[in-house]
């Protein structure tokens, strides 16, 4: 990674969508969902159950909570299966229907989502008071890629992903973890790209920081 | 611009969004500071990581009870199972 991207060349900034991502072969899967076909069913759910119950978990307390939340979608998906229009992909779609239930859900409960915190973990120490670096990154090694695979380091990614505010959290997993584009992230989420982009940001800089812990005791 | 504030842009820098003089500049800092530079070089790589990590599993119960509402669905029941 180290020697294949340099930074100020001319390659382009990447969309950063998440490799390994592909489209659902959506009309298909539709059209086999309405006639009732339960291998696709079941391949989207084995697909698509987990990250919906994190994403839910951003509204609501419980694990159990939000696996009702998640279970819950599946059951509206099935009745509005006859009238998708494939105006937003399925999968939006769907992360669509967990977030209004979790919002209702977690308004039910009263767990509202704690104010977004503001501040960033930058202000440690990291920099000068002229703001210029005092502990200058190091060189990450390019094993760090392959230990990620690894269960201890994927452990402690998703650790800090689970400490992160719910907005962040949210918004990070619908993205990078996801691979949504942030158009399809503003409206499952409901906010605006400018927002979309603060959250985002926040939350990939705290998950690099643990990942620097992790990798430099 | 200085590393405090470029550390500030780096999203913004990857999703093409800053207007033309500061992504110049930002530019510009990176092409000075090596420690900067692998800030960027670490924030891809986090990226990255984020979008390999191992998938998690759906639970066995959830599971079962999915694909018996699945199954009542296609049987022409409500769709709307809910645990007994
Ligand atoms: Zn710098």
């Amino acid at each position: 990674m180290a020697s294949g991207t340099r930074p100020g060349s001319e390659d382009p900034p990447d969309d950063t969508r998440a490799p390994g991502s592909t489209p659902f072969a959506e009309s298909e899967l539709v059209e086999r969902l309405r006639a009732g076909d339960e291998t696709a069913f079941s391949e989207l759910v084995e697909r698509l159950h987990p990250a919906m119950v994190r994403l839910a978990l951003t509204r609501v307390r419980s694990r159990a909570v939000a696996e009702e939340v998640a279970q819950d979608a599946w059951l509206g998906l099935l009745r509005g299966i006859e009238t998708f229009e494939g105006r937003s992909s399925l999968r939006s779609w769907l992360f669509r229907i967990v977030t209004n239930r979790a919002i209702s859900t977690g308004l039910k409960e009263r767990a509202h989502l704690p104010v977004e915190d503001g501040e960033l973990e930058h202000r440690d120490g990291r920099f000068s008071q002229d703001g210029w670096w005092v502990t200058p990154p190091t060189h990450w090694a390019d094993e760090v890629i392959d230990r990620i695979t690894a269960p201890a380091l994927a452990g402690r990614v998703h650790e800090a992903i689970a400490e992160l505010p719910p907005g962040q959290r949210a918004v990070v997993t619908l993205r990078d973890v996801e691979g949504l584009t942030s158009a399809e992230v503003c409206a499952i989420l409901d906010i605006s790209e400018g927002n979309q982009r603060v959250l985002l940001h926040r939350a990939r800089t705290r998950i690099r920081a643990a990942l620097e812990q992790e990798v430099i005791p | 611009m200085k590393c405090n504030e470029f550390v500030e842009l780096v999203t913004a820098y990857l999703e093409d969004q800053l207007p033309a003089d500061q992504r110049s500049e930002f530019e510009e800092h990176l092409s000075l500071c090596p420690g900067c530079e692998r800030y960027l070089v670490q924030f891809r790589t986090t990226i990255s990581l984020l979008g390999q990590l191992p998938e998690e599993s759906i639970t066995g119960p959830a599971r079962t009870h999915l694909l018996d509402a699945f199954a009542e669905w296609g049987s022409g029941g409500a769709a709307d199972v809910s645990d007994p």
